[in-house]
This record gives C-alpha cells, structure tokens and sequence, in this order.
C-alpha cells in the first residue's frame, strides 16, 4: 500500500465491515467502521466515541526560544501561556492570511508539541533562524486518539486511575494508562465533552486496547471521519481546504482568508508582541473584515415544500458535504456569500451548514440557499444561526 | 385566586404538547399532574438502584417531527438514538434478522427465500406509497362525513385528493389493508413464516385481537409512516428512556411560561351553564380556568371528571361501549450480564443482536395461539414479545457491566379469570421469564431484579382504563372521527370550553403527540 497506516491499523482494520477508508496526511484512516456512520456519530453525543487522529502533523519544539518562536509564528498570545494549557490557533503570512490552524501545547517551559493540518516544518525553521531552539517532526512517533463524548471522563479516569475532574477544557496532564506513558489533553474536534490522548507509537496498539476494554461497558465506540464531519459542523468549527484554504495553496488572491473573516478573532491577540501578519490583522480588525463565517439553519417547511413540489417526501444529506454552495440574499437574485460544508444533525433535527457571507448580514437574516431538487436547481430558506449549532455545558464543566 | 387561561389535567406526553403549544401562543397554563412526575406513561423509573427503566412505554415511534421542530425538543434534552434491527429466534434453532443495512437484511432474508427476498423490495415500494396516502391524516383534525359544515367539507376533499392520487392499484391495496388480517395480507406477498409472524406481530400490539383477526393489516402501515420522515428519524430510542421525552416536552412547556404541577390529582371539572369554569383537586381545592382540556382517556375524561348530567345521553353510550381491553403487560428485568440467544450466541457481526430488538415471534400459529389464550381469559403462556436491551444503546440506564432489559408481552387480558391477584402477576412473570429462557438458555440465572406489570397495574399507576397502552384500543371502529365517539373527534366536548388531549382522541397512540398538538390548535382556533 502506498499509503501509510497509522499505529492503531492492526486494531481499526478488523473493524471495518466495508472497508472504507479516507485519506488524511498520507494515511488512511476509517470513513465508518460500520456501513454507517449512524451509530458512530451518536456515541459522540451519547456515550463515547473514539477516532485515531494520527495522522495530525506533529511537532516537537524545545529550547530556550520555543516560547519565542512560536509566539511569533501563530496569533495566540503563546508568551502568556501556561505549562499544562492547550491553545487552539491560526497563523497567518505576512499579509495577516491564514495559513493553518492547530494546537500548540505547553508541555513545559521550554518543551511545546504543535500540531497541524498541513506539514508546517520548513515554515517552522524560516521563522526560527538566529533563535535557540529545536523542531523535531515527531509525527510517525507520535499517535493520538481522541475519546469524545459524555463518558469520554469517566472512562479515562478509569483507564488512567486517577481523577481528571480538575483537567480543565483545553488543559493537559502527563499520566499512565496500564503502565503506558501518555499525555492527556481536554481537547478536540466534537464540541463535546471529550480528550486526546497523545503515546509513543510503539505503545499504541496497548493503549487501543486498554481504552476499548475500559469503555465498552461505558459504550464506547470506534468512529470514523464521517460521525467526526457532523459533529464539528454542529459545533461550528472549520475544516481547512474545505472551509478555507491555505493561503499558501491559493492561487489567487479571493481565495485567502484571515482569522478574523473565520470568526477567530477570538483567537487574533491583541496583547502581544510582533507576530506575522500583526499589522495587517490590526489593520483589518480596525477596519472590519469583508467576510464573516456563520451558521445557516435551513428552514424545515421551505425545504419539505420544494420537495412536494415534485410529489416527493423531503431528503436530507446522510452525509456531511463538502462543497462550495452558493448563498442568496432573500429576494434570491443577488449572491451574498457560499456554503462551504453543510449536514444533517440527527441529534438537533436541523439541516446546518456553514457559509461565508458578507459580514453586514445579521444573526436571523433569512436567506436563500441552493440546492438541487430532482436535478433542478431550487432555493431554500435558511436563517443566519450564530456558530456554534451545538455547545453542551458539559464542553467545558 | 389566580385564572388562568388554560388548565391542562394530566402530564403525559400529550398534556405537556398542549401545554406547551398554549403557553408558546402566550396562553397562562396550568398543567397537573396526580403523580410525582410528568409523564404518564412515558415516564423512566430508578425502579432498582442503579436500573432505570422506561416503565411503560419503551420506543419512540411516531413522535411527529413537526413537535419536535416547534418546540425546539432537541434543546430541550430530546435525543433520539437509532434502535435498528430485529431479530426472530425461531424454535428451530434458526433466525431471522432484520438489519440496518438493507443488503444485508435482503441476503438474510434469501438464506429463508429467494423469492420473499425479491418480494420484500416491492412490499416495500407499495407500502410507500400507502404510508404517503395515509399519514397526513396523523395531522389533520378529522373532519365529520356526516357533517356539511365548510371545514369538514375541506377536509374531506383534502382526504379525497390524497386517495385519488393513489391510482386503481394502490386504492385496492388500500382497502385491502384496511379490511384483512395482517396474516392474510402478508400471505399475499411472503412465504416465510417467521417474517409473517414478525411483520404481523406489530400489527396486534395494543389491541385485543390476533394476527389473523381482520382489520389488524392497517397497523403495518405504521412502521412505513416512520420511515417517511426518513433521515429526520423521529423514531428510535430516547436517550434517558421514555421519560425523558417527556421531561423534554415539559421543559420546553416550562421555557414558554406553562406552570406544572405534580402531586395534584384532579376530581372534577366545575361546569355551570354547560361551560366549564375550572377545576377541583383532590385535596379539595378549586382552580379556574377560561378553558379545562383533559389528556386523560375517554373514559375518564367523561365518566369521571365531569356529571353525567353535563353530558347527552347518546355521548354517554358510545363511551361505555368504547374499548379499552387492555391486552400487554410489560416485566422490567435488571440482569447482571447479556443473555445469550440459542439462535446467535456471539450475538451477531459486532454483537448488534443487543442493541435492537428481539422479537418472540417464531411463527403466526405461535402468535396467534399466544392470542387464544387471551380471548379466554387467560395470559399467553408463551406470548409474544418484544424485548430491547436499553443498557446497550444509552449506557446510563444501567451500572458499567449490567443491563436493563425491556420486555413487551402479549398477550395479558385485562379482565383475567379469577382476577389479577399478586400470585397470577408472578405467575405471568414466570411465563414470560420462562419462555425468554426457551431461547437463551442461562438467561434466568442473570436476572437480578424483576418488575411484572399487568394491565390492572398500568391502570393503578398511570390511569389508563383497562391498562389500555393507547388510551383506548386502536382498533379500525375507533380511530379518525370515531375517535373517541361519532361527532366528538374534533377534540371538543359537549361542555363549552372543556377540550379532550390525550391518546384516546385522532390520531392517538403511542408517543406521537399528534392528539396533545391538534388539541392546542383547536383550542387556539377556537378561541377560548
């Protein structure tokens, strides 16, 4: 096979009933291990869900200016950060356009592994020149699960013996689950209550193990990117190359985006020192951004109409799409913005997508977006829904 | 003393749909409730330390998607879990499965035949379509044939429409459902008996008859109307059990300002001038209200709550001969480990057989003389049964390692020879234990606790008459606008401002709140 498995392959492969596999970074990973991703996606929300995320881009960075250069390279305020906390964040070029987003953790003063979505090496070593420090790709030593939902707690608790109430949302902590060395951070891609689990290749396999036997009578379950799809579309977060691309792959200029026109503004510092794109984020933050990325809820009635129409009941995606789908304002003629993902949410019964609109456009507007009805082309209703769709207090309790 | 608007008696599931349909209209609602909980019959009980059960009704069928888009119930706690195959064990020691996957259900279905493998998909294609003619009825309110009044002249006409649109072929399917047993239907397209018995078994579920009674045919309709509001899956298992239906819809009632009151049983609605002024509680004291609406059963809401002078005589009557004939039972087991099934004792690819349903219903003559021991007077000494496993799809309904196990028995007669004692509810858990045991040998020494519930049990505790599931038999002579008496399915009552809610009104059964909702319209249409 040319491409590559992750750690946990001996133990994902025997469960998938259709052999369907998606690419990420090189390697294969399960689309669903059952012929639907039904139940997966429910045990998100449910019980407890668990994805192998190894395939992340993994870098260990260390030395005495680690602090330094990753504070330059991303929009965090990464100086100000604690040993033990997680930051989720963009960095950008110099023009203040996304690059990637990831996570950079403090693992202690001097030691931060970052991940990513796109290889970041080089980009790592162009902003580290005349600094103290040390990047190592640890992305094939590394593995990574990642258990979320409701039991995703108890069931590490278990596993690792220890308490992990006082984890807070986007902590991490150093623990042993059977003996096995890992790192367990609060973190995710769900909008649930959920960790990640960071082990030494070698011990992945073990760990798999330990988590499946500890859980199943909590009801955990091996899920796939499909049930993963969903659930970071109710929770609003963004997906690189499908929601934005990397201004480093763009190929022109209207096909960048900055973190502010992807609702991270939230994540753009404003209290820390130079960083790359900072004057072109300052600029634009003062000016306000062009676009802005939001939620659309399409209406039930105005989608179970065009389906009548045609003297059919109404179809929903059983999968989360990719794709860019145009957005209209509600009189239907002038585009005002595009869809870039969009879904089903068995557990809220609404139909969600996320868009990118012209940022006048108010949470509650109504709009039309297209879709495609027995091979014609129609508009439906959709309302303007403030991002997240989906956001349990147990996220962060 | 405080007026409110609307006094809603009872908090089951439809009572709380009203409510919160009034409240959400800017109504002030008083919903009360004699139990401790809300519910009904919809309720989940720690009956055993660490063992909650949805004590009564256990699946979520038809649950209109239109509630749960209005009241926004997701929000609100609501989450519907997929529930998605079935298993028969038959005495042979064979099976049959029912899978998600429709492959796969088609090649368990040819390893029986080959030709009801094939047959199934046009089964399926006609009863499609049947469900389609059908199903917009589950929200209309039923117009009168015998009346000429505009609105029943509407919705004639809109009923009309929708059958002609069917064409010869299907119209004759159609009448056909409407008239033949289930049994005799099925004959038409199958030849395995087990997926007759299966098919048909859902068709008696509720009702005093058997699958070769006529008229039970019109109850297969059901499972196909679920699957119309396909991917929207509003049928399934509720996370938390059954009650938590409930408590979402009271949630939402409570966000629109509905006031709930448990522990508040009410004795009599306060009728002068043939208008109802509100009601009087058990505990003696009086509450007002421009509009009362009772979710209770007919029987109740008539006989019960209001003086027989309040209403005419020919109402009267046709309530007394309205049916409840409570026919199911229901044993609650808490085990200490998974049963394991003769016919499948690793429990199937990925172990599913546990998370679906088990259907014990090996044959049609297994069914049907289950049901012979009914029309006599007896319970089934091997009955059919519908059993899940809740513990296997929501985790939290029972310890880490143990399981609840829901058990839906048929037949169990109201009216028992000799009566319903303590001993025969024991003796009627010991058939249904038993039988279970038949096909999962060692299942009895798992059992840690159990709950038996008779007809005459789900009468005491939820007030159901007769323990009747439905609020009254749904049988064809009781349902649209027979539904609960000619001339009073429109959820009004003889009394002004006194209105009927619950299960024993159109379109009634199981956890629809299709009859709590058309109420709320109705109410809000008229007015008062």
């Amino acid at each position: 096979m040319s491409l590559r498995t992750t750690p946990f392959h001996s133990r994902t492969a025997p469960l998938s009933e259709g052999q369907a596999w998606r690419r990420w970074a090189g390697y294969v990973v399960a689309s669903s291990y059952e012929l639907s991703h039904d139940r997966e996606y429910h045990a998100i929300r449910n019980s407890a869900a668990l994805f192998d995320v190894s395939p992340l881009y993994k870098y260990l960075i260390t030395g005495r200016d680690a602090r330094r250069l990753l504070d330059h390279v991303v929009t965090r305020n990464v100086a100000k950060a604690k040993v033990g906390q997680v930051l989720y964040t963009p960095w950008c070029d110099t023009d203040g356009k996304q690059i990637d987003d990831g996570t950079i953790s403090v693992l202690d003063e001097q030691t931060f592994r970052m991940t990513s979505a796109d290889p970041t090496l080089r980009w790592l070593h162009l902003n580290a020149s005349g600094l103290d420090v040390q990047i190592a790709d640890v992305s094939d030593t590394t593995a990574a699960v990642s258990l979320q939902g409701p039991s995703a707690r108890e069931i590490l608790q278990l596993a690792a013996e220890r308490d992990l109430g006082a984890l807070k949302y986007f902590r991490l902590t150093s623990a042993k689950i059977r003996g096995i060395p890992v790192t367990i951070s609060r973190t995710g891609y769900t909008g649930d209550l959920g960790f990640e689990v960071w082990v030494d290749s070698g011990r992945a396999v073990a760990l798999w193990d330990a988590l499946i036997e500890t859980g199943t009578p909590y009801g955990i379950t091996p899920a796939g990117m499909l049930a993963l799809d969903v659930a970071r579309i109710e929770a609003g977060l963004l997906l690189i190359e499908v929601d934005y691309f990397s201004s480093r792959h763009a190929l022109i200029e209207s096909q960048k985006s900055s973190p502010l026109e992807l609702g991270l503004a939230w994540t753009v510092a404003t209290d820390k020192e130079r960083y790359n794109g900072q004057a072109a984020l300052d600029a634009e933050r003062s000016r306000g951004p062009e676009w802005q990325f939001t939620g659309l809820t399409v209406d039930w009635d105005s989608l179970e109409q065009l389906y009548a129409d045609v003297g059919l009941p109404p179809r929903l995606p059983t999968q989360a799409w990719r794709a860019s789908v145009p957005i209209y304002d509600r009189g239907g003629r002038k585009q005002i913005g595009y869809a870039t993902s969009g879904g089903w949410s068995p557990l809220l019964k609404q139909y969600m997508a996320l868009a990118h609109l012209g940022s006048e456009h108010k949470p509650g507007t109504d709009v039309r977006m297209e879709l495609t009805v027995e091979h014609r082309r129609k508009q439906a209703k959709a309302v303007l829904t403030p991002l997240p769709f989906f956001n349990p207090e147990r996220k962060r309790a | 003393m405080k007026q409110y608007d609307t006094i809603i008696i009872g908090g089951g599931h439809n009572g709380l749909v009203t409510a919160a349909y009034l409240a959400r209209a800017g109504k002030s609602v008083l919903v009360l409730e004699r139990r401790p909980r809300v519910g009904g019959a919809a309720v989940t009980e720690e009956i055993f330390p660490g063992f909650k059960f949805s004590m009564f009704s256990y699946v979520v069928s038809l649950l209109r998607p239109e509630i749960i888009r209005d009241l926004d119930l997701p929000r609100h706690g609501l989450h519907i879990l997929p529930l998605e195959s079935t298993v028969t064990p038959m005495e042979n020691g064979n099976y049959l499965a029912a899978w998600a996957d429709h492959d796969e259900s088609r090649r368990e279905l040819y390893r029986h035949s080959p030709r009801d493998a094939e047959a199934y998909d046009e089964y399926g294609h006609l009863m499609h379509f049947m469900a389609r003619a059908v199903k917009p009825i589950l929200s209309m309110v039923p117009p009168d044939p015998t009346s000429f009044a505009p609105g029943d002249l509407a919705g004639l006409l809109k009923l009309g429409r929708h059958f002609r649109g069917l064409g010869g072929e299907r119209l004759h399917a159609l009448v056909k459902l409407m008239t033949m047993s289930s049994a005799d239907f099925l004959d038409e397209w199958f030849e395995t008996d087990v997926l007759k018995a299966t098919k048909s078994a859902s068709g008696i579920i509720g009702t005093f008859l058997g699958p070769r009674s006529p008229g039970t045919a019109y109850v297969l309709l059901h499972h196909y109307m679920g699957e119309l509001d396909g991917v929207f899956r509003a049928w399934g298992f509720a996370k938390g059990g059954t009650g938590a239906v409930s408590e979402a819809i009271a949630s939402a009632a409570r966000s629109f300002g509905a006031e709930i009151r448990c522990n508040a049983g009410v004795s009599k609605v306060m009728v002068k001038n043939g208008r109802a002024l509100g009601v009087a509680l058990e505990n003696g004291d009086e509450l007002r209200a421009s509009t009362v609406v009772s979710s209770l059963d007919p029987r109740r809401t008539f006989l019960q709550l209001l003086e027989r002078g309040d209403l005419p005589d020919d109402l009267i009557g046709d309530i007394h001969r309205f049916k409840f004939r409570g026919s199911s039972g229901k044993v609650n087991l808490a085990l200490s480990g998974l049963p394991k099934f003769a016919c499948m004792p690793d429990g199937g690819p990925g172990g599913r057989l546990h998370r679906g349903a088990v259907s014990i219903s090996p044959s049609l003559d297994y069914v049907e003389r289950a049901y012979d021991d009914a029309k006599y007077g007896e319970f089934s000494r091997r009955p059919y049964m519908d059993i899940v496993f809740p513990s296997m799809i929501d985790p939290g309904m029972a310890p880490p390692g143990k399981h609840v196990m829901s058990i839906f028995v048929q037949y169990a007669p109201y009216t028992q020879n000799g009566g319903w004692t303590d001993a025969r509810r024991e003796e009627f858990g010991d058939a249904v234990v038993n039988t279970v045991e038949q096909f999962a040998p060692g299942f009895k020494s798992l059992i840690l606790h159990r709950q038996v519930i008779t007809p005459l049990d789900i009468e005491r505790i939820t007030g159901l008459s007769e323990g009747n599931i439905f609020a009254g038999e749904l049988a064809l002579h009781q349902l649209f606008f027979l539904r609960p008496a000619p001339g009073w399915a429109k959820f009004t009552t003889p009394v002004r401002g006194f209105y009927q809610a619950g299960s024993g009104t159109h379109p009634g059964g199981g956890i629809m709140g299709a009859s709590g909702r058309l109420a709320a319209m109705t109410i809000l249409k008229n007015g008062t």
